[in-house]
This record gives C-alpha cells, structure tokens and sequence, in this order.
C-alpha cells in the first residue's frame, strides 16, 4: 500500500496541538459567558463564579491530558 | 545531556552543543536511600521528604492555632480561623449546604495540604511540585472516592448508584446507551480524572518553568542574540513563576471544589 501522507517528528507538540483546540474554545465560552452572567447579575457572584471555576477545571483538564500523555505513554 | 547536571557543565549557544531539553526524567530523581522493611522496599527520595515536610507543617500550624483557642482570638488562631472560615464559606455553604459543616474540617486539611505540597515547587531549596508525582493525586484522590462511596450508600442506600444510572425522565430506550456511560462516569471517570488534573497541572507547570531557566542557562553567550534571549528567558521565568504560584492556588480550591461537590451529591440526590 502506497503512503499518501505521513507525520513525522515531534508527534507529541502536534499532539497537544490539536488536543489543545476544542478546550480551548470551551474555556472561552465559559469564561465568556460567566462574565456576562455576572455583568446582569452581580449580586449572583459567588455561585456565578463558583460554577465558572467548576466549568473551566472539568474542561481544562482535556487539554491538560493532552500535555501529558506524549510524556508517560511516547516512544 | 541531563538537565540536572548541567548546571556543571559549560553547555551554551555557540560551543557546540544542542539545547538539552528538559523532559520527563526531571521528576525522578535519584532517591537518597532505600529502607527494607519486612520484605518491601520503602524508597526515600525528595518527594517523600517534602511531603513529610507539608504534612508536619500543616499539622503544627493547626495544632497551634486551636490547640488552646480563646474568646478573644489571638494572632495565631486569628489566621487558622480565617483558614476554616475561607474553606466553610467558599467551598461548604456554598457547594454542599449548612449539613455540609461537619465536612469542613476534612476539606480544609485536604486544602491547605494539597497547597502546600503544590508550593514547594516554587520555594527555594525544594522546588519539586510533589503532586507532580502521580502517586501522592492517587492516593488524595482515594480517600475522597472512598468517602463519597460510603457517604452516598449510608445516606442514599442502593438509590445512589440506581438514580445515577438510570436518570428519571428519560425514554426507556436510552438507558441503553445512558447506563454504562453514566456508572463509567461515577466509578471511573470521576475519581481518574481528579487525580490527573491535579498531576498534569503540576507536571506542566515545572516542566515549563524548567524549560525556561535551562534555556536561560543556554543562551547564556557573549553574543548579541544569546544575550537578548538569554535575558528574555529568564524574565519569563520569573513571570511564569509568578503565575504558577496562582495555578497551585487555584489547583487546590479546584481539587477541594470538586471533592465537596461529590460528598454534596452523596448527602442528597441530585434533582
């Protein structure tokens, strides 16, 4: 079977590249819209930003994974 | 060429040698000794030594704070009560509820240990973040999966695993594609992800301070470029430390964050 494209090199940045991209656009729409929430309704901040804070830790963690994994499983 | 010895080494821009990127090896250093009790081995390496460090220190300052506490607080006991209050009004009124108070003491402990231990990545002398070790997450991690198992069968009974499994108000037939991911959620997802988050974290935050302050070391040259760089280098690491410092913070409310809303949703079923 003939090779129509290959990767080579540094798999791992390419890796935490592309892993880093769907977290990325998820931490800005929860920040964003958390501090919108709180613009119409400062009173409400405390459970505003604990929920933002929630938000931001489940779907840092994804791009978090991503870092790491070429570290414990490369090679 | 290791990171850790490079210190000795003249290894710089222009003599010849490639930039010796840090990698995974930074976080297994050679142990000091190795104890054998009873057949097992028992290795003393930095980490152990640290923790053991973060865990005397909490525990002293706690101890001296509230071990004779007055009406009028006094200096001391004025910072550990700031402590507690910090954890039961930001994390336990707000997460699991006023039946949440006698969790404080847990959470608080499980707090500042785990800011303590993320702490000494950045103070001299130690800078090794210990929860860059992924066993010390785990065992955390452990005793909070534990807690909220037995917490949620005593309170909820067989209903705490029967209602996460199969959500009301859902046609029958998605219970076949809804059950195994939610039980997956409950007993794997949950307690995994807690404890990478807070390894990764700490992982990629010394990786990339170490990064840095090896590649000021580098471009350390009597040359325009390695003198521009080699400066830059180590503006960001004083900045990276800087923001780190918040990470560590932050990691730790998170980790404490999370642990009250699982014990949260063990007292009382999620509506």
């Amino acid at each position: 079977m003939s090779l129509l494209a290959e990767v080579t090199g540094s798999l791992g940045s390419i890796g935490y590249g592309l892993a880093a991209i769907g977290p990325g656009i998820g931490i800005g729409i929860i920040f964003g819209n958390g501090v919108q929430a709180i613009a119409r309704q400062p009173e409400a901040y405390g459970v505003i930003r604990q929920n933002m804070i929630l938000g931001f830790a489940l779907t840092e963690a994804l791009a978090l994974i991503g870092f790491v994994v070429p570290f414990v499983f490369g090679k | 060429m290791s990171v850790v010895n490079l210190a000795t080494e003249s290894c710089h821009l222009n003599s010849g040698c490639g930039f010796p990127a840090p990698s995974a090896d930074i976080f297994f250093l050679e142990p000091y000794a190795t104890l054998s009790i009873g057949g097992m081995d028992f290795t003393i390496s930095k980490a152990v030594i640290l923790v053991t460090i973060v865990a005397l220190v909490v525990t002293a300052f706690f101890m001296a704070a509230f071990r004779a506490p007055k009406l009028v607080p006094g200096k001391l006991q004025s910072l550990g009560e700031q402590a507690y209050l910090f954890v039961r009004d930001q994390i336990g009124r707000e997460v699991i509820g006023k039946d949440g108070d006698r969790f404080v003491p847990f959470l608080t402990t499980l707090f500042f240990f785990v800011w303590m231990s993320n702490l000494m990545g950045v103070i001299p002398g130690a800078q090794f973040p210990v929860m860059s070790n992924l066993a010390f997450p785990v065992s955390l991690t452990l005793i909070v999966f534990i807690t909220y198992l037995v917490l949620g069968f005593k309170h909820q009974g067989v209903h705490f695993v029967l209602d996460a499994a199969f959500p009301p108000g859902v046609p029958k037939l998605m219970y076949i594609l809804l059950t195994p991911l939610e039980l997956l959620q409950l007993f794997v997802t949950r307690p995994v992800t807690q404890a990478i988050r807070l390894f990764a974290n700490m992982f990629a935050g010394h990786l990339l301070i170490t990064t840095f302050t090896v590649g000021a070391w580098y471009l350390l040259s009597p040359s325009l470029i390695g003198a521009l760089g080699s400066a830059t280098s180590f503006l960001v690491t004083v900045v990276l430390t800087g923001f780190e410092m918040f990470i560590q913070g932050l990691q730790a409310f998170i980790f404490t964050l999370l642990t009250a809303v699982y014990i949260g949703g063990s007292l009382h079923a999620e509506h």
